[in-house]
């Protein structure tokens, strides 16, 4: 199981009405891609995250798979259309079943 | 020299192409990390360089546009999760007496650290490490028998945390008084050519920074930015590994971590850094 997990999210809190804003989003995580093998000849299990989704007020605006090649701590950064002031939900899905979850709010005027 | 390494001198002669053409680093860029923390990146020699260099370069100036610009924001820098590690260290409590670091320091007190160690320890006689102190306030004051290794990644991230806090701080250890001698000792080692391919430290750093050496742009090997988040490998590197796998590279054996020459020679290479900024965790490839 994956330790230490930390997800990190920059959103901005306030934009204009129909303005297209960055959103970046940081998790720590080793991503093991499960092609490796330790010490002793051993094959390291596969642990990664393997989705993530962002909705803003429940509609989603990305849902990504990833793959065991990408690298360690994956950092996201997409761009998000917003006409009214309300919450980003971000999720991410770890292979062990654990669900890592923040929140960021942004009021629009 | 035999004739097996005299080719091998050739080669890596031959690999440090000049490099304008092909570099993508803009080597005039200036950082200012968090539109806050103004790092100076190239600035005047110390004295004691006189006759060597005369310009000293943060390594952050040899990197490409992009790692540049990781450093430039805590959130783009991934160094900063292991600094957040640390600072949860710095307040947990270990050892007998289930003291934490935050127990006798403020992290506010250990601003000027990174910026002045290695620095002379009168109680023990020796010129300690910010690692070696961590490791004496462990056994010391704090009773833990196993006080962190060097290279661990406990060690790491404390050390990250510490050098976060002196960020943008002048580089200035002291090589005068009784430092001198291990300072003496590490400039030795600086200019001592090693391995089958008969480098030293200077023939890299100080005659061909700026140069090419295979895919690498060379820098002047400065340690300002330590620990480093290196693309690389995705985590934390501390100096003395770094300089472990640059004599390494030389094809020699190298010195320990921990050693006293390795000691010395972060003194040295320290000072030849005063008057460049704290930027660790920066990040590198
Ligand atoms: C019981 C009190 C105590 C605890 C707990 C403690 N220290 Fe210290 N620390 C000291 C004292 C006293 C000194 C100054 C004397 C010396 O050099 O040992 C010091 C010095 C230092 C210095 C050098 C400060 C300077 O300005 O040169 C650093 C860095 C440091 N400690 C880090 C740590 C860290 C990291 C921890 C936790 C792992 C820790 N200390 C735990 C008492 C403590
Ligand atoms: C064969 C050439 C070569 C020799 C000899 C060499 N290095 Fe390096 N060193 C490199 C390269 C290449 C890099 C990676 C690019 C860069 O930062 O210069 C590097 C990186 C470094 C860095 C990291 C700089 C940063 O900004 O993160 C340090 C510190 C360093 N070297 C110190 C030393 C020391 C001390 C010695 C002598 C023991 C030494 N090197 C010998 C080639 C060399």
């Amino acid at each position: 199981m994956a330790e230490n997990v930390t997800a990190r999210v920059r959103a901005p809190r306030e934009a204009s009405a129909g303005e297209v804003v960055s959103v970046r989003t940081l998790i720590s995580h080793p991503m093991e891609s499960g092609m490796r093998r330790n010490g002793d000849g051993e094959v390291i299990p596969r642990s990664i995250i393997n989705r993530f989704v962002c909705t803003l007020n429940d509609e989603v605006v990305v849902d990504i798979t990833l793959e065991p090649s990408i690298s360690t701590n994956p950092y996201l950064q997409f761009e998000a259309k917003v006409t009214e002031s309300g919450t980003f939900n971000f999720t991410w899905y770890d292979d062990d079943g654990s669900v890592y979850e923040e929140s960021s709010d942004i009021s629009v005027s | 020299m035999n004739t097996k390494s005299k080719i091998a001198t050739i080669a890596v002669a031959l690999g440090m192409a000049a490099s304008s053409s092909i570099s993508h680093a803009d080597e005039d860029a200036d950082l200012v990390v968090n539109g806050e923390i103004e790092m100076v990146v190239r600035t005047a020699a110390p004295a004691h360089l006189e006759g060597a260099v005369s310009t000293i370069y943060s390594g952050w100036v040899f990197r490409s546009d992009e790692t540049q610009a990781m450093q430039a924001d805590d959130f783009d820098n991934p160094g900063m999760l292991f600094v957040e590690k640390g600072e949860q260290l710095f307040n947990t409590a270990m050892g007998a007496d289930g003291q934490s670091c935050a127990s006798c320091h403020q992290s506010s007190d250990l601003t000027n650290v990174r910026a002045t160690y290695p620095q002379w320890d009168a109680e023990h006689s020796e010129v300690q490490t910010v690692e070696m102190q961590v490791r004496e306030c462990q056994t010391e004051q704090m009773g833990m028998e196993e006080p962190w290794g060097i290279n661990s990644g406990d060690m790491l991230d404390i050390t990250a945390f510490i050098a976060s806090i002196g960020r943008g701080q002048i580089v200035d250890v002291a090589i005068d008084g009784p430092a001198h001698e291990t300072w003496e000792l590490g400039r030795e080692i600086y200019y001592t050519r090693f391995g089958q391919l008969e480098l030293s430290c200077a023939n890299c750093h100080e005659e061909n920074y700026g140069n090419r050496i295979r895919a690498d742009h060379l820098s002047q090997g400065q340690i300002n930015g330590f620990p480093t988040y290196r693309l690389k490998n995705a985590r934390l590197n501390g100096v003395q590994n770094r300089f472990r796998g640059c004599v390494r590279d030389t094809r020699a054996e190298t010195y320990g971590i921990g050693s006293d020459e390795f000691v010395a020679l972060e003194l040295y290479v320290a000072s030849r850094g005063n008057g460049l900024t704290v930027e660790g965790p920066s990040v590198r490839n």
